[in-house]
């Protein structure tokens, strides 16, 4: 299979060219992800046409097909079952039907009553849940087959927080699109941001400033580390140690502050923009980012050892909801999903972007794939994040923040950030005004979800709740 | 752990002093209160979070309210599984379709008297997805709101404000 000369260099720089590709590559591209030459990054719709990006990942090179479709394309599901949901999503969102799908539900659209695959077999009873949770998460729907109390079963409804983002986004114009696509999954506002960015820069062959590039990583960076340490408390409060979400969400909570203080919110949101930064970073706002930096450095190593230390907890941790590398690869699951289980990917390392080619950072990677391995995941990545950030402030380069970019079309462009949950991916296409044909935005959650049914598959419906926070997929994300 | 909870006998507590109600949520949830408070809640509300269709950024700075910061139990407010044991709904996004029912359920189910506070902008009129056919607008839309909570998201401080808002009129107005 031959991918679309894009090399790994001018992917984030170059315009994409809009070539139809035949039926029969399509079907050799099928017939590479099923055999695992290929890993799908994307798949979607758009009017008259279905496309699908594709990863190389020994090469390191991205490809695009589009294949021109009016009612229907041919299956990929069908040969590589990780583009399902992606297609059900496509007959909802665009009536292009997946010919030959093996499962033709819809997915996004919740229009009619939905059939749950039917169980059979002795001693089996189901329970359902949600889509409002017990806790303070956001709504889906789980419906869990067991057998006593191990769960033989799960299977995950989504889309209860459908909001037609991409719907919204053609017509915009690229500052309406940059607010969209920070509120398209809330934790990952800086990633979404950054890669909308990326992809308008990229069509319009305009990059940002190195010093805009360098406070977007600071952003990313902090969002990450932010993230990590939130989710740590939490997968620990899942399993009754409160005390870790109580000493966790204070570090969270400095980084937050600091980041309020440096980019005036609290999360650093709409501060990246098309062209650039919408703020620089001032000394002041350095300061405090140090402040907190020190003050998770000092008690993170803490932290560290009370996890490793509590029998209690490793007891729930350890073992539990595995995923097995074989999946992981097959899906090609992003962020520590993946790399709990064996899959090293890592954008800012395979495909760099930014200042991450000149940065020295680990990428840490485990294989057992249970939810302990994704805690030590967080663990090590939020301590590459500390040493990331220290290089990074310290080697501010110094410019404008701002590149003065003209949106003008027609243009296309792809943008692949390295998010806290894996590889966020945003296609672009503007149209001859400048304005946005179409954006589609697919978060690394399509390819975690599924692997959660997968990885629960055995254990007990009461470590549901610890494996589920483990791999902290988004809804909105996934839903758009 | 045993170090670290001794440590936590000596060391300083890092909670603030609880924010001053700010005075358009007051003054909005005066009157929609006032008229609708029966029966004595003590100081104490209890919560159910509902995400109607939000980003999730809002459900992060719900979260902070309980960290060791702000704490919101110190104020006898806390979040309840069930809408059942719930006084006050505290919905965020946007309603979208998919879940309109589902917000219909979660309020039928929560016993009177009850409040519904919608935090997050996109809760007020839909924010930046109004406009979008996926969704049918704010929680305004769907189900009562007596007070609304401002910001994208709205900060700890902020929600803590329009929270306590609503029990001191709870408390005085039983
Ligand atoms: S108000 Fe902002 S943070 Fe809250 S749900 Fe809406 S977009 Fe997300």
């Amino acid at each position: 299979m031959d991918l679309t000369p894009l090399s790994n260099a001018d992917l984030r720089t170059a315009p994409l060219r809009r070539d139809h590709c035949t039926l029969s590559d399509w079907s050799s591209a099928c017939a590479a992800l099923d055999a695992g030459r290929l890993t799908l990054l994307a798949l979607w719709g758009e009017a008259a046409a279905v496309r699908m990006a594709l990863l190389d990942e020994g090469a390191r090179r991205i490809g695009l097909l589009t294949l021109p479709a009016e009612t229907a394309f041919p299956s990929v599901g069908r040969h590589h079952p990780p583009a399902q949901r992606l297609e059900r999503a496509v007959a909802d969102l665009w009536g292009l039907v997946p010919a030959g799908a093996p499962d033709a539900r819809p997915w996004l659209g919740h229009g009619a009553p939905y059939p749950f695959l039917p169980v059979e077999g002795d001693s089996l009873h189901q329970v359902p849940v949600g889509p409002v949770h017990a806790g303070i998460i956001e709504p889906g729907h789980f419906r869990f087959t067991a057998q006593g109390e191990t769960v033989v079963r799960l299977e995950e409804r989504l889309g209860y927080v459908h909001k037609g983002i991409e719907a919204l986004m053609t017509g915009a114009v690229l500052a309406r699109g940059a607010e969209l696509a920070g509120r398209t999954s809330g934790d990952s506002c800086v990633a979404y941001q950054w890669a909308f960015a990326q992809a308008a820069e990229a069509g319009l062959a305009c990059p940002a400033p190195p010093r805009a590039e360098h406070i977007r990583a600071v952003l990313a960076e902090l969002e990450r580390l932010a993230n990590h340490l939130g989710d740590i408390g939490a997968i620990c409060n899942d399993a009754a140690f409160a005390m870790m979400l109580a000493q966790c969400s204070i570090l969270r909570e400095g980084l937050l502050r600091a980041t309020a203080t440096a980019f005036g919110h609290r999360m650093g949101k709409d501060v990246i923009a098309p062209g650039g930064v919408s703020r620089d970073l001032t000394p002041e706002g350095v300061a405090a980012i140090r402040a907190a930096l020190t003050a998770v450095a000092a008690r993170l190593p803490r932290l560290v050892a009370l996890y490793d230390g509590t029998a209690s907890l490793q007891d729930r941790t350890v073992g539990t909801g595995r995923l097995s590398p074989a999946l992981a690869r097959q899906f090609g699951a992003g962020g520590f999903v993946g790399r709990a289980a064996g899959r090293s990917f890592d954008t800012r390392r395979s495909l760099p972007y930014g200042p991450y080619a000149e940065l020295s950072f680990v990428v840490p990677a485990r294989d057992e794939g249970d939810v302990n391995a994704r805690v030590w995941l967080r663990i090590e990545e939020a301590q590459a994040s500390l040493g990331l950030l220290d290089q990074l402030l310290s080697g501010l380069p110094g410019g404008p923040v701002q590149s003065g970019l003209v949106p003008s079309g027609p243009a296309e462009g792809i943008g692949l950030v390295e998010g806290f949950r894996g590889d966020v991916f945003v296609h672009l296409a503007l149209g001859p005004d400048g304005r946005i044909a179409r954006c589609h935005l697919r978060d690394p959650s399509w390819f975690q979800w599924p692997l959660l049914e997968a990885a629960i598959e055995g254990n007990i419906i009461a470590d549901f709740p610890l494996c589920n926070k483990s791999f902290n997929c988004s809804y909105s994300g996934h839903d758009l | 752990m045993r170090k670290f909870l001794l440590q936590g006998l000596t060391s300083r507590p890092l909670i603030e002093a609880a924010p001053l109600p700010a005075d358009p949520a007051v003054e909005e949830l005066g009157r929609a209160l006032q008229a609708r408070l029966r029966g004595g809640l003590g100081r104490s509300l209890t919560i159910r979070a509902v995400d109607a269709g939000s980003c999730n950024g809002c459900e992060l700075e719900i979260h902070a309210l309980a960290n060791p910061f702000y704490d919101l139990e110190r104020f006898g407010l806390h979040f309840a599984a069930s809408p059942r044991h719930a006084d006050v709904l505290l919905v965020t996004g946007p309603v979208t379709r998919n879940m309109a029912e589902a917000l219909r359920r979660s309020y039928a189910a929560t016993p009177d008297p009850k409040w519904v506070v919608s935090a997050g902008d996109c809760a007020r009129d839909g924010g930046c997805f109004a406009g979008s056919p996926a969704i049918l607008g704010g929680v305004g839309a769907v189900v009562p709101v007596d007070l609304h909570i401002p910001g994208c998201p709205p900060s700890p401080t902020a929600l803590l404000q329009g929270l306590l808002a609503l029990l001191e009129r709870a408390a005085t107005g039983a």
